[in-house]
């Protein structure tokens, strides 16, 4: 068993990762799993989180907010709603957007907009929580 | 004749439009190179979106309960046509292009006895649509108010198509927009959105499982059910940047022929103004010699 995993990470907006790892964990729906070269055909949906690309003794983490997993003898393929590179991050900005985040949820009037503020609110909460663990 | 204030006054006038649409070439290009960087950055989504997609439906082919949005309802009675074009003008026949495509759509439509709906983003080809099939109109989205392009909006579309499909309004669903192939050359395309297995291109291969069986976690079913709507706002988002970059670059070379235009309009205007000019200072100068050779 050699070889590399074929990993593609792409959000709407981007393609954020291509390119050749050693493994990568995944937050799936009904719980993380490791998906490493070879690994048996699978499609699930991924909760908020944190996942882990593993490359010789490089580990890239980033913070996706929910999407899909496609494994094929291909290869890996997640379509993240929303992606962040986690290195790329202050946690400093992050606590600020939180701190926004809860006052706007707190402020808002109509059903719509309290609907964004707290959709707003879980994304940067999980965010937070992925930068302190 | 005109006299040579008003040639001067044409010629200023001129050369003013020509700095506007000079001005608008180039804000189109710094726009376009966006869009375009946008658009390629949307592509592998979309492109990995239908691949997933493509898997997923030849895993349910044949299969009882597989949901309406990815076979369809087995009837092709209704179609709605989704026409996305742009929301300003001056862009040279860009919006033309969509409206007489969408037309063309709906009238083979209609001549086979279908019903057709049609649903318009961007207001410019629902002027012109409207002339034609006023009645079959049932909503005109602009995109006016928002100044991006970002997934919301093609969200938010998407959300009223499924309302609609939901309530049983339509059975077809068909996107028109531009493909954007190059600064010069946008392709009008329509692209079938529901059923969603019949807008998949044909090229995007099955991957070979080498006799494994997929996985599903959870299973298919709970899984098309999210991911069916999200293609469907993928796949009008994509649309809707492939239409930003094609109206930029439409735009672009229009402003260009404009302000060439203008330059040769100011060239010829020149030259009629100076002749003009000429005669004149030529009649005066006779008439002096006149006055003193009769002295």
């Amino acid at each position: 068993m050699t070889g590399k995993l074929q990993f593609s990470l792409v959000s709407p907006e981007k393609e954020l990762f291509s390119g050749e790892v050693d493994g990568v964990d995944v937050p799936g729906e009904e719980g993380d799993f490791g998906v490493l070269p070879n690994h048996a055909p699978v499609m699930t949906t991924i909760r908020p989180g944190t996942i882990t690309i593993r490359n010789g003794n490089e580990t890239q983490r980033m913070f996706l907010r929910g999407g899909f997993a496609d494994v094929t003898p291909d290869g890996l393929i997640i379509l993240a709603e929303e992606a962040v590179d986690l290195a790329e991050l202050d946690a400093g900005k992050i606590a600020q957007d939180l701190r926004n985040a809860e006052e706007n949820a707190r402020d808002a009037d109509t059903d719509e907009k309290r609907e964004t503020a707290n959709a707003r609110l879980e994304y940067v909460r999980g965010l937070n929580d992925a930068l302190g663990g | 004749m005109a006299s040579l204030k008003e040639f001067r006054d044409r010629i200023d006038s001129v050369k003013s439009i020509q700095k506007i649409t000079k001005a608008m070439q180039m804000v189109a290009a710094a726009k376009l190179r966006r869009a375009q960087e946008a658009v390629e950055a949307a592509r592998p989504y979309a492109a990995r979106m239908s691949a997933v997609v493509g898997n997923l439906s030849s895993a349910m082919d044949g299969r009882p309960g597989a949901p309406e949005l990815l076979v369809g309802t087995g009837k092709a009675d209704t179609h709605l046509l989704v026409v996305a074009s742009a929301d300003r003008g001056l862009c040279g026949g860009f919006n033309s292009q969509i409206a007489r495509h969408a037309r063309a759509e709906a009238s083979g439509l209609i001549k086979d006895g279908k019903t057709v709906k049609i649903l318009c983003v961007g207001v410019k080809a629902a002027d012109q649509i409207k002339r034609v099939y006023p009645d079959q109109i049932i909503d005109i989205i602009s995109l006016r108010e928002h100044k991006n392009i970002d997934s919301t909006i093609a969200a938010k579309i998407a959300a009223r198509i499924l309302e609609l499909f939901e309530a049983g309004e339509f059975d077809v669903c068909t996107l028109v927009f531009s493909r954007f192939k190059s600064v010069i050359s946008q392709i009008p395309t329509a692209q079938t959105l529901i059923p969603a297995k019949d807008g998949l291109d044909d090229d995007i291969g099955v991957p070979d499982l080498g006799g494994a069986a997929y996985d599903y976690e959870p299973d298919e079913e709970d899984i098309l059910k999210i991911l069916l709507p999200r293609n469907l706002t993928t796949q009008i988002f994509q649309a809707l940047l492939e239409n930003v970059a094609g109206e930029m670059g439409a735009k672009m070379s229009a402003m260009d022929n404009s302000t060439r235009n203008a330059g040769e309009m100011i060239d010829k205007l020149s030259l009629q103004y100076n002749r003009k000019r000429q005669s004149m200072i030529t009649t005066e100068l006779i008439e002096i010699i006149a006055g003193a050779e009769a002295v």
